[in-house]
C-alpha cells in the first residue's frame, strides 16, 4: 500500500486516475441509489451494455469514443424507457435484446475499424490508469448535470421511484421523469465506464447503494453514504491492484462484492436478532432498526 | 345543483374483457357512498375510471365539473394494497408530504420557498388527524398495517381533498381498526365527499348513506333497502348476511 502512495505522490497519472474514481463515485451513489430503490438493475444493465454500439461506432467514425458512449447511452435509455412504459407484456425481452444488439453492432464496429488497434477489453472492463486529464472536466461537466437535475427535481424523483400511481394522480408526469431518470442513469454509466469498463459498471452502480440501504433509511443519506463507499471502494480497488499489478476494473468489483455480501450477511443476522427480541419480549422497547 | 361525481352510460374493457357496461352514476357533494361487489365485478377499475388511471372506451365521466385527470388534484386516494416496496427507504413525513405535490404547481418558486414551513405545518395536521402524528419519524417498513392505512389516510388528505376515495382501506387489518377507521372516516364526511370500496356490504352499510352495487353493471340502493334479496341477486348466489352493531 506504501507503494501506491509513494506512487500517487510522483505520478500525475494516478493523480488522475484518483480524481477520476472520486467523480464517478458522484454519480455512482447519487443515482445508484434510484436504480436500487427503484429496482431497475436490469435496465440499468440494458443501458449499460448497449453503449459498446456507441462507442464502435464513435471508433469508427473518428470520434472520442467517450462521446459515441454517450450518444449511445441515452438513445438506450430512452429507447428502453419507452419499451417499459409502452410495451409491458414483453419488456425483458426487449430490453434484453436491444441489450445484446447494442453489443453486436459496437463489436462490429470495432472489428472493422481501418488500422484501428483497440483494446475492447479497455471498453469491456475499464482502465482506469489510462484516462486522460482532460477527460476529467467532461466527468465534471456530467457530476454538475446529474446534481443540477437531481437538486431541482428530487420531490419528483422521490414521487416517481416511491409510488408511480400515486404519483400520477398528483399530476407528476410520471413518463416525462421515468424517462428522464433513465438518461441521468446513462450519463452516470459513461462516468463509470471509465472506471470499470462497461461490462463491470452495473455493480459500481448498485452495490455501493445497496450496502448503504443496509443502514439508513432515507434515500438523501443512503446517496450521501454511497457516494463517500464508492469513492473508497474504486481508490482502495486502485490500491490494492496497484502493487501485484492486477487489472482495476475487476479489483474494485471484487473488493465492491466482498464489502456487499459481508454486509448483506449482516444485516440479514442482525434483523434476525431484532426479530427474536421482538418475540421473546413483545411489550419491550425492541423496534425495528431505522 | 350539479352532481359532484357524474358517470353516464361508461363501458369499460381490457383487451377483450369487459368489465363494466353502460355504468351511470351521481353522487352529490358531501355524500358518503360504499361501492360493493363480488371479486373481479368491477369495483377497482370503477374507481381507476374516476380517478383518471384509466380512460372508459364509452361514455363520460366528470369530476367537479371537470375531466377526472383535470379534477384529480382535489381528490385524495387510499389504495388498496400500497403500491411500493415496504423496505424503501422513507420516514412516514416524507411519504405524507408527497400528497403535497401539485398543491403548489401553481406557485411561483419564491412563494414555495415562503410556504415550506406551512408545508410541514400541513403534514402534521394530516397526521394529527388520522392519530399518527407520534409516528412521523417512523420507517414505512416498520409500521403495522393499521398504522400504515393512517399514513395513506393522512397522504390523502393533506391536500385538502374535495373528494375522498378509498379502495377496500381496511382489507388487511382487524376488525378494531376497521371500526377505528370508518369512525374516522364519518368525521372528516363534514367536509368531504367519500366513496369507499368495500367486500362488507353489512359492516359499511352502519357508515354510508347509499350503496352501489357494481357486478359488470351498477344498481344503487339506500342502505335501509339493502336485504338478503338485494345481496343474492348482486353476487349472484347464496350469501349469508351477518349484522354488525356499532
Amino acid at each position: 500500500m506504501h507503494a501506491f502512495f509513494d506512487a500517487l505522490a510522483e505520478h500525475s497519472f494516478l493523480q488522475t486516475a484518483v480524481v477520476a474514481a472520486l467523480l464517478a463515485s458522484i454519480g455512482c451513489g447519487v443515482i445508484g441509489s434510484y436504480v436500487v430503490v427503484k429496482r431497475i438493475a436490469f435496465i440499468a444493465g440494458g443501458i449499460a451494455h448497449s453503449v459498446l454500439g456507441g462507442m464502435g461506432a464513435a471508433v469508427y467514425f473518428g470520434f472520442d469514443p467517450l462521446h459515441g458512449a454517450l450518444i449511445a447511452a441515452v438513445i438506450a435509455a430512452l429507447l428502453i424507457g419507452w419499451v417499459r412504459l409502452h410495451w409491458h407484456t414483453q419488456e425483458d425481452t426487449l430490453i434484453g435484446a436491444l441489450w445484446a444488439i447494442g453489443m453486436a453492432v459496437g463489436v462490429l464496429f470495432i472489428a472493422k475499424s481501418p488500422g484501428y488497434q483497440a483494446d475492447l477489453m479497455s471498453f469491456l472492463f475499464g482502465n482506469i490508469l489510462l484516462v486522460p486529464p482532460q477527460s476529467l472536466w467532461f466527468m465534471v461537466a456530467l457530476d454538475v448535470v446529474l446534481l443540477l437535475f437531481v437538486g431541482a427535481f428530487h420531490r419528483q424523483f422521490l414521487a416517481v421511484v416511491f409510488d408511480e400511481e400515486f404519483a400520477r394522480l398528483r399530476g407528476v408526469p410520471v413518463g416525462f421523469f421515468y424517462l428522464l431518470l433513465l438518461v441521468l442513469v446513462a450519463v452516470t454509466v459513461v462516468l463509470l465506464i471509465q472506471v470499470v469498463g462497461l461490462i463491470l459498471v452495473l455493480a459500481l452502480l448498485t452495490l455501493p447503494a445497496a450496502v448503504a440501504g443496509h443502514y439508513v433509511h432515507s434515500l438523501g443519506r443512503m446517496m450521501l453514504i454511497a457516494t463517500v463507499l464508492g469513492g473508497v471502494l474504486s481508490v482502495s480497488g486502485l490500491a490494492l491492484s496497484y502493487q501485484p499489478d492486477l487489472p482495476v476494473g475487476p479489483t474494485i468489483i471484487l473488493l465492491a462484492g466482498a464489502v456487499y455480501v459481508a454486509s448483506a450477511l449482516f444485516s440479514q443476522w442482525r434483523d434476525h436478532r431484532l426479530r427474536t427480541r421482538i418475540v421473546d419480549d413483545p411489550a419491550g422497547e425492541a423496534k425495528p432498526h431505522g | 345543483m350539479k352532481p359532484l361525481i357524474e358517470l353516464q352510460a361508461v363501458d369499460f374493457a381490457y383487451a377483450n374483457t369487459r368489465v363494466l357496461s353502460g355504468i351511470d352514476l351521481q353522487v352529490e357533494d358531501g355524500e358518503f357512498i360504499g361501492i360493493v361487489g363480488p371479486n373481479a365485478g368491477g369495483k377497482s377499475t370503477l374507481l381507476k375510471l374516476i380517478l383518471g388511471l384509466l380512460t372508459p372506451q364509452s361514455g363520460s365521466i366528470r369530476v367537479l365539473g371537470r375531466t377526472p385527470r383535470q379534477a384529480s388534484r382535489q381528490i385524495g386516494y387510499v389504495p388498496q394494497y400500497p403500491s411500493f416496496p415496504r423496505d424503501f427507504p422513507i420516514s412516514v413525513e416524507q411519504v405524507v408530504q408527497l400528497g403535497l405535490l401539485g398543491a403548489g404547481a401553481q406557485r411561483g418558486v419564491l412563494n414555495r420557498l415562503w410556504h415550506t414551513g406551512s408545508a410541514r405545518d400541513d403534514v402534521y395536521r394530516a397526521l394529527d388527524e388520522v392519530e399518527a402524528g407520534a409516528i412521523a419519524k417512523r420507517q414505512i417498513g416498520s409500521l403495522s398495517g393499521g398504522q400504515l392505512q393512517r399514513v395513506l389516510l393522512a397522504r390523502a388528505l393533506v391536500g385538502r381533498p374535495r373528494v375522498l376515495i378509498l379502495d377496500e382501506p381496511t382489507a388487511n387489518i382487524d376488525q378494531r381498526v376497521e371500526s377505528e377507521i370508518f369512525d374516522l372516516l364519518n368525521q372528516l364526511n363534514a367536509r368531504m365527499t367519500i366513496l369507499v370500496v368495500s367486500h362488507d356490504v353489512a359492516f359499511i352499510s352502519g357508515y354510508v348513506g347509499r350503496v352501489a352495487c357494481v357486478n359488470r353493471t351498477l344498481v344503487c340502493h339506500r342502505t335501509d333497502a339493502i336485504d338478503g334479496r338485494v345481496i343474492q341477486e348482486l353476487y349472484g348466489e347464496h350469501v349469508r348476511m351477518v349484522a354488525h352493531r356499532h
